[in-house]
């Protein structure tokens, strides 16, 4: 097993700690530093340094419990729903420090939004007021101006032609894919710059999975999207980039081509294989 | 392929399930014997008058609980005036927010206050509240919330104070049933805390808050020994809240324990109509919960 002695470095991998052996881009939606978080006595990541390109879709890989859902989250703060939860490190989004001490995690999250495993429309609202409601809780009141974002939002995330005849239908009446649509839609009303995405299709059927795929192939003309995956040929098909986490570091963050193809660390290797993991 | 004790394991296990089913339906005969004895006793006295009219002085045969029904209602609203705002609050404070340890003492202290005999809650009303009334010394001012002596309010109150840990547990308890994906994406939406409780928790889990409440109420309006000490009775029509006031379970007690034939009948009515009101508010929240289900899985 080459892994196990690859994963007790004496030193610390310097792709952890020094500036990421990621290509270049001209300017990085995200800038990670050194970005710990724990849980309790808990590290669940180890100083992670990326950047994330801006309109590129980055996917994020590694077997289970290797820290990416609280990477993801650390990006908009809702790590901090977790009582014990710690951060250190410092993350810019387009240069600004979210972390700031006059930064409200509120703001934060409307620039950076989040689309989840398991596909989580408000059951009391209907489709059109799910699309809303990030624009509604947060003071917009005018109508023309809600009914055009909900057109826009759902035209977007591919779903308004099946909808627009029963936009005052409730949201759970539709199937499982369109639910997750809806929710991207909801996280698009609010226009976010960053959308990330925690396994979005990992509950859906491969129909439904390949909508998700093309829409997201769509959407990163207009916004960065940094995804979650554990489908090895879904980060292949639909990202630019390919970060490879293992207990909590980064291991390799390049191309998805370089990391699918000729990944330079033999763990990488191993994973992208399916020889563990 | 059959054990050597194969007959008597079938034998045994048909005359437990037999056994089982009987007490099963024993649990149900309770009921069915309190509305068969009450709708006998109870529905010769049930007629335009106990609805519309006073009780008729003493001595004479006649009259009403047009008062008392009035009342009854009157005192669930004053209670709820004070035991929906506090527990429902408490509710979302326990479920949303809050540290285990606080969290640990008052649901341990909403359990034993659960426990507390009704008689009790009277008599501590009774000595707090209507034997002195209740006051704010505002800078120097007395400000008069409850004046002393048997009131609506002081039985109002003594109800509401029973509802408050009821409502606090089962606020909480559906509360926490919302799924905390629905909390996440709103938080994800850059929603703040406050309005993602409200317009997604409370909204989500409104219907059991409101089952909640209702079961509440339906337990504290047949109570009648808080009432012997607060509310007091009233033969007449209440025409101020700080009046003593009638309510079904005080004259139902009265008329009960008095020396008339024709109070009796009227006493046996009243328990039905309190009977029937009870039932009405436990199927309406049937009904809620029904639509709940139905809605959850269409």
């Amino acid at each position: 097993m080459p892994f196990t002695s690859n994963r007790t470095p004496a030193v610390p991998t310097p792709a952890s700690a020094a500036t990421p052996a990621a290509p270049a881009t001209a300017s990085p939606a995200l800038t990670i530093r050194n970005l710990t978080v724990s849980f309790g006595t808990n590290k669940v990541l180890k100083g992670v340094s990326l950047d994330i390109a801006a309109r590129a879709v980055t996917a994020i890989i590694g077997p289970s419990g290797c820290g990416k859902s609280t990477f993801l989250r650390a990006l908009n703060r809702l790590h901090e729903l977790v009582p014990e939860a710690r951060m250190e490190g410092d993350i810019r989004l387009f240069g600004e420090d979210i972390y700031g001490a006059a930064v409200e995690p509120v703001v934060v999250r409307r620039r950076v939004g989040m689309v989840f495993q398991k596909s989580n429309p408000f059951p009391t609202m209907s489709i059109a007021d799910n699309v809303t409601v990030g624009l509604r809780l947060n003071g917009l009141r005018n109508r023309t101006l809600l009914a055009e974002r909900t057109e826009q939002s759902l035209r977007m995330a591919a779903l308004w032609d099946e909808v627009k005849d029963r936009l005052n239908a409730p949201a759970i009446s539709l199937s499982g894919g369109q639910q997750q649509r809806l929710c991207i839609a909801r996280a698009l009303a609010v226009k976010p710059e960053v959308l990330l995405m925690d396994e979005p299709a990992s509950a859906l059927d491969p129909l439904a999975t390949a909508k998700i795929e093309d829409l997201i192939l769509e959407l990163k003309r207009d916004f960065t999207i940094v995804i979650v995956t554990h489908n090895m040929q879904q980060a292949a098909r639909i990202s630019d980039l390919t970060a490879f986490f293992y207990l909590g570091e980064l291991i390799e963050y390049n191309t998805t081509t370089k990391i699918f193809t000729n990944p330079a660390k033999k763990q990488t290797e191993d994973y992208v294989t399916g020889r563990f993991g | 392929m059959t054990a050597p004790n194969h007959r008597r394991r079938r034998f045994k296990n048909a005359l437990m399930q037999v056994f089982t089913c009987v007490c099963a339906v024993l649990v149900t005969l309770p009921l069915f014997l309190v509305f068969f004895y009450l709708l006998k006793s109870g529905i010769g006295a049930v007629n335009g008058h106990f609805f519309t009219q006073l009780p008729a002085p003493p001595g004479e045969t006649g009259g009403g609980m047009a008062n008392a029904i009035v009342g009854t209602f009157e005192l669930l609203g004053l209670a709820a005036l004070v035991g929906v705002p506090v527990g429902v609050l408490g509710g979302v404070f326990l479920s949303e927010y809050g540290h285990s340890r606080l969290n640990w003492w008052v649901r341990f202290a909403a359990d034993v206050l659960n426990g507390v005999p009704s008689i009790i809650w009277g008599m501590v009303v009774y000595g707090l509240i209507v034997r002195h009334g209740l006051g704010l010394n505002l800078f120097g001012a007395q400000v008069g919330l409850i004046d002393r002596g048997y009131s609506a309010w002081a039985g109002g109150l003594v109800l509401g104070l029973m509802m408050i840990p009821l409502i606090m547990r089962t606020s909480e308890e559906v509360l926490r049933l919302v799924p905390n994906g629905y909390r996440e994406a709103a938080l994800a939406l850059g929603i703040a805390q406050w309005r993602t409780v409200v317009q997604i928790v409370v909204r989500t889990a409104l219907k059991g808050i409101i089952t909640g409440i209702l079961l509440a109420l339906a337990r504290v309006a047949g109570e009648t020994a808080p009432l012997i000490f607060t509310a007091f009775g009233n033969q007449f029509w209440n025409r101020s809240l700080a009046d003593p006031i009638a309510a079904l379970p005080l004259q139902i007690y009265y008329y009960a324990i008095g020396p008339y034939e024709d109070w009796h009948r009227q006493a046996w009515a009243g328990a039905l109509v309190l009977l029937l009101l009870i039932t009405v508010i436990n199927v309406s929240v049937r009904v809620l919960t029904r639509d709940r289900f139905s809605q959850r899985h269409s």
